[in-house]
């Protein structure tokens, strides 16, 4: 699962070799002015989704894989995009919206794609955010898909065990894999606190 | 309930950027007094929970299927300052490894799911186990708070939205409270079922908040009261246009899903004995939420053994 989410965050390419942080103040450069430009100064709109097409091609990350990325979560934008329509003057309000959050998006998948996790905390840590915040954050980097492949390792065993018909049964069941999800977690953290003490973490 | 970039103008972007910071904050510095460095670990992999359990689905009917938050939850079995640094994270990795959820509506989505649920939750919790004692006080607690904390999370979703101008008052606030109180009743269920399986299975794990330092005796209702008057003066919004809420329904297709407890008492009430559709919201919300805790009452009876209740 990591391998296929990641596959090209650690490429080569000009955009790859760029420092995270130059690559985050950049992103958050574009987001700014895509949102403070109207949607009749379109020549500027046109001009960023050129930068950001150019950066992808740049990038050398396929096409394709950013293409899907993006779809997966165009859905939430065009599902509040279209309760501006039920009010006066909507319609504008609604192709702003889609057109502004849709460059946004590219923007923060191309960031996604181009820098590895890991390179980003650091950028957290020279911002001086709390160490306790980071650490949660480099754990659950960590462990994010090792939880996530054993939750679906447990869900495939409970689904070739029982079978029912009947939705009750099988939400009890999914709660109990849910909470013993987070009984392997617990157990996991305190093997993982010993092997900190044990190699010298104060 | 994730708000992308573009649907937040710049004040309330950084208002609700500032509020984020100094909240995770307060929570950062309470847990560095108060947390063991054995539990720190137990931060991070918390985290990757909420997130691995997001992704078990729960088949709904119809092929449809939904999942947990988790936001309550985490706040059950970790506690309210622990349970915000856990969101947080989870909102951190969301907007960065997958870029859902906007990076300028980072700070709304922070005080949304990982400041205002986690709050919320806890004091209806704290609330209803001084109401009712034992495994059924804490059952009915983790249902009824998961409940609130979905409404709360979402009216406020919908205030930072009407805030920048994107949303007008009351489509937003009829669409997303009517959607979430369905979501929450669901959310509640699940919430509480996962709660009685680790009672049965590890009830020393749910002994932590036990450890938690304890807050003023008066503190916890009176947080209670004021989020249910939250609750019951944000409905109005809802009757800014009294068919807007129909009218959205029936548009988006959910109108049997919207008969919900917290608007099925609604009609009635405006069609007879009360004539100001404001007091007929307010007491409709009252009675919505009364509704709901009777539910997640006769839940607790349901899940836990009368012997154990005690």
């Amino acid at each position: 699962m990591r391998g296929q989410l990641e596959q090209y965050s650690r490429g080569d390419s000009p955009v790859h070799r760029l420092r995270a942080g130059s690559k985050l103040s950049i992103a958050l450069l574009i987001v700014f002015a895509t949102l403070a430009t109207r949607l009749v100064q379109w020549p500027v709109l046109v001009g960023i989704a050129g930068l950001l097409l150019l950066a992808a091609f740049a990038s050398r990350v396929p096409a394709g894989f950013l293409l899907r990325r993006l779809l997966t979560l165009e859905p939430f934008v065009l599902g509040v995009a279209l309760l501006t329509l039920f009010q006066p003057g909507g319609g504008l309000i609604c192709a702003t919206l889609i057109v502004r959050s849709s460059l946004c998006l590219f923007t923060m998948v191309l960031l996604a794609s181009t820098t590895p996790f890991p390179e980003l905390l650091a950028v957290l840590r020279w911002l001086r955010v709390p160490h306790l915040l980071v650490t949660t954050l480099a754990l659950m980097y960590r462990y994010l898909f090792v939880l996530a492949c054993e939750a679906q390792r447990m869900q495939r065993a409970r689904q070739s065990r029982t079978f029912s018909r009947r939705r009750w049964p099988g939400w009890r069941t999914l709660a109990t894999v849910i909470s013993q999800l987070f009984v392997r977690a617990t157990s996991r953290a305190e093997r993982i606190y010993a092997a900190m003490q044990a190699r010298g973490q104060r | 309930m994730h708000i992308p970039d573009g649907f937040l103008d710049s004040k309330v972007a950084l208002g609700t950027a500032a509020i984020a910071v100094i909240g995770v904050g307060v929570a950062l510095r309470q847990l560095e007094r108060t947390l063991p460095p054995r539990k720190v670990p137990l931060l991070g992999l918390g985290a990757a929970f909420v997130f691995a359990a997001q992704m078990l689905n729960f088949p709904i009917g119809g092929g449809t299927s939904g999942h947990l938050i988790g936001s309550v939850l985490i706040t059950v079995l970790l506690g309210p300052a622990a349970a915000a640094v856990v969101l947080t994270a989870v909102l951190l990795m969301q907007c960065f490894l997958f870029a859902d959820g906007g990076i300028t509506a980072l700070g709304a989505n922070i005080v949304n799911m990982a400041i205002v649920a986690p709050v919320v939750g806890s004091a209806v919790l704290s609330a209803c186990r001084r109401w009712i004692r034992g495994q059924h006080g804490l059952v009915v607690g983790a249902a009824f708070a998961a409940w609130c904390s979905v409404i709360v999370a979402s009216a406020t979703c919908a205030g930072q939205l009407a805030l920048s101008g994107t949303v007008a008052a009351n489509v937003g606030f009829s669409a997303m409270l009517s959607v979430h109180a369905v979501i929450g009743i669901g959310e509640g269920l699940i919430t509480a079922l996962v709660v009685v399986a680790l009672l049965r299975a590890r009830p020393d794990l749910l002994a932590n908040d036990r450890e938690q330092p304890e807050v003023g005796r008066g503190v916890p209702w009176l947080a209670a009261i004021a989020s249910i008057v939250v609750m019951v003066c944000l409905a109005p919004f809802a009757s800014e246009a009294p068919d807007g809420l129909e009218w959205v329904a029936g548009v988006l297709g959910f109108e049997h899903a919207a008969v919900a407890p917290a608007s099925a008492p609604l009609e009635n009430y405006q069609a007879s004995f009360l004539g100001s559709p404001w007091s007929a919201v307010c007491v409709a919300g009252a009675i919505g939420t009364v509704v709901v805790f009777a539910m997640a009452w006769l839940l607790g009876r349901l899940l836990v053994p009368r012997q154990r209740a005690g």
